[in-house]
């Protein structure tokens, strides 16, 4: 049984419509993540949820159970805020066991289930301790104390790490994912931040303007991105979106990509899904990972295509080197080897592992296969 | 040539570097500064001085001479023995008058303005600006305009020449500064907290309890010293809504010092105005420093 139903949400400010009509079903021990631009309703939906949001239309259900008309202390989640929402005047201690303390739960009991939840995430030295008294991280801990200490059916999290400066953003998340799977717990996550919802989630909700765009795992999400939108926004850096003119002469399939006034680049495809011929002779967008275009010579003989292009721009990382590459007047971000001798200004040979392009219609925007 | 200039280099660096240019700026500064110390304070030493020199000496001498003997006779004529109007027990009765009517009329109105204060930025309902607007535009109503519909009011509550009914007026006419300064402060209360507060279980008046006002000092000290001062203070009122035995401090002390009967006693007169300026004197040292501070606070935000 599902353990979070959202069920054809809708929510009106007056005339505008913020979510048009949302439908995902999370399993008991999923880890959803609702990724999308500022804007796109996924932290209004995940308050409607919460109950701290009222809902225009439709059902959310929590266990079986409707929980549109339940207070937010009633629908057995608990939630962890962007700002860690402590409360200032309270120890560490008050803070975690202010819940408890609101259903008159028996003092020793609360002590005793404080005591738990402090140890379990390392926070039993700072119990006396007030908010203001700790730095970010540990506010962050005391924050899913709060949380944790409730056992909610489900953990509601609205970007919690977004405050965190980057190296102690990277610990907490891995400690997030621990913690997941040593609870096996059902949690719902808001992130704009598109590598937190990859690494944390065992599903993906990509949203934009109040819609879903994709419901689906990490590697679906990556490796099939359903519009151009989800294939620009998830990856970084981007996936290279490149319109083209579908060609065939023969059995040679190609793509002409270019723009007014240069020589059209000329990719040559291997063999090509029904679906991708039927635009023969006509527009379509190719979309390329840029780990898809590489160095002369690592991509896998058979489904690799060849192509001369000009290097404008290298981004060393460490581990590889970003180059930005131009291919019939377009950019193309590639992912060459880390030592690699290519330089701004350089013309050079690269592989392209067609296997990992997907196919977009240009009207549409969606992907064809 | 070059030997000319080497030597008055030399003397430059020779001279201490205070004798090379005097600096008047902080002469200018702690000047006027003690000038102005000096206009303020005067009133007020000439008040103490007076106040503590027998009576013939005020007579005799110039009113700003040294006592030629202390004496704290008009302290205690002025606290339990001086005219205020026909009756001579001094100004005790009006000074504990004074005391309730501000004390309940300072705790109910910050209260009320608490309250609204959160429901205004908290709770928001259809019209909460508009509401607000009206509230704030009763902070500039002047106190004239309502005098007569007020003694109406009193009059037909029952209230009227009591001291409930100045701390009714008192509470009415707060409650517009008091909503304003609440409601700006909890303006930049982050709502996350008490969307967490929900969360954990608090409704309406919990959350107001144990999130908001344990969080609320600095504004506290802020409106209980502003409306300490102005309910202590106000003179209007009490002169339109009292007689007799209710009138409050100021009314008594206007009625001490306007006495037409027999010789004037300055020094009690201005023991009488001493006691009755001592209680907002007291405030201000106590919350003064939350005050400067409360003021500041939530300007910055929202």
């Amino acid at each position: 049984m599902a353990s979070l139903e959202i069920v054809n949400i809708k929510k009106r400010f007056g005339d505008v419509e913020i979510l048009k009509g949302i439908d995902i079903a999370v399993e008991a021990g999923e880890f959803l993540v609702l990724v999308g631009p500022s804007g796109c309703g996924k932290s209004t939906l995940l308050n409607m949820i919460a109950g701290l949001d009222t809902v225009s239309e439709g059902e959310i259900r929590i266990g079986g159970k409707t929980v549109n008309a339940l207070h937010p202390s009633e629908r057995d989640i608990a939630m962890v805020f962007q700002s860690y929402a402590l409360y200032p005047n309270m120890s560490v201690e008050g803070n975690i066991a202010f819940g408890m303390r609101m259903r008159k739960v028996p003092k020793e009991e609360r002590e005793r289930a404080v005591q738990e939840v402090a140890k379990t995430l390392q926070i039993d030295h700072l119990l006396q301790r007030r908010p203001a008294q700790l730095s970010g991280g540990q506010r962050q801990r005391v924050a899913m104390g709060r949380a944790l200490v409730r056992k909610p059916r489900i953990f509601l999290f609205d970007e919690p790490l977004s405050n965190l400066d980057a190296q102690l953003r990277v610990d907490m998340r891995t400690e997030i994912k621990k913690l997941h799977q040593r609870l096996g717990a059902t949690i719902v996550y808001v992130t704009h931040d598109q590598i937190e919802a990859m690494t944390l989630a065992t599903r993906i909700a990509v949203m934009r303007n109040g819609e879903l765009q994709q419901l689906g795992t990490p590697a679906e999400i990556y490796s099939k991105p359903s519009n151009t939108f989800v294939a620009g926004f998830m990856g970084s850096p981007r996936m290279n979106l490149l319109p083209g003119l579908l060609r065939v002469e023969g059995n040679d399939w190609r793509l002409e990509i270019g723009i007014e006034g240069t020589p059209a680049a000329r990719l040559p495809l291997g063999a090509l899904p029904e679906a991708v011929r039927a635009y023969s002779g006509k527009e379509i967008i190719a979309g390329l990972r840029p780990e898809a275009v590489t160095d002369h010579g690592e991509a896998d003989g058979a489904t690799r295509a060849v192509v001369d292009a000009v290097v404008e721009v290298t981004e060393p990382t460490g581990p590889d080197t970003l180059a930005v590459l131009e291919l019939g007047g377009r950019e193309v971000t590639a992912r060459l080897r880390p030592d690699t001798a290519l330089k701004p200004g350089d013309h050079g040979r690269f592989a392209i592992d067609l296997a990992k392009m997907v196919w977009f219609d240009p009207a549409t925007g969606a992907r064809v296969v | 040539m070059t030997g000319a200039k080497t030597t008055s280099m030399a003397q430059y660096w020779d001279t201490p570097p205070a004798a090379r240019r005097i600096r008047w700026a902080p002469f200018v500064i702690y000047g006027l500064l003690g000038f102005f110390a000096l206009v303020y304070l005067l009133p007020l030493a000439v008040m103490l001085l007076t106040s503590v020199k027998p009576l013939t000496e005020i007579y005799s001498g110039s009113i700003i001479s040294w006592p030629q003997q202390w004496t704290i006779d008009p302290w205690v004529r002025a606290w339990g023995s001086t005219c205020v109007g026909l009756s001579c027990n001094g100004i005790k009765g009006y000074f504990w008058n004074s005391t309730k009517m501000t004390v309940f009329a300072v705790i109910i109105s910050t209260a009320i303005g608490m309250l609204n204060g959160y429901v205004l930025t908290k709770w928001r309902f259809k019209g909460a600006n508009v509401l607000f607007g009206l509230i704030l535009f009763g902070c500039f109503i002047p106190f004239q305009i309502v005098l007569i519909p007020m003694a109406t009011l009193l009059g037909k509550m029952g209230m009227a020449s009591s001291t409930p009914g100045l701390v009714f007026v008192h509470v009415v006419y707060g409650l517009c500064f008091t909503t304003l300064y609440f409601r700006n402060y909890y303006m930049a209360f982050p709502d996350e907290l008490i969307k967490a507060a929900m969360i954990d279980g608090a409704r309406f008046f919990s959350i107001f309890l144990r999130i908001l006002v344990p969080n609320s000092l600095p504004i506290v000290v802020v409106t209980v010293i502003w409306q300490f001062t102005n309910i202590w203070n106000d003179f209007l009122f009490g002169a339109s809504f009292s007689t007799g035995e209710s009138a409050p401090m100021t009314v008594a002390l206007n009625n001490v010092v306007n006495t037409s009967t027999g010789e004037r006693e300055y020094n009690v007169h201005m023991a009488a105005a001493m006691i009755a300026a001592l209680p907002t004197l007291l405030v201000y040292i106590v919350g003064g420093r939350y005050f400067v501070r409360g003021l500041m606070a939530g300007s910055v935000k929202g």
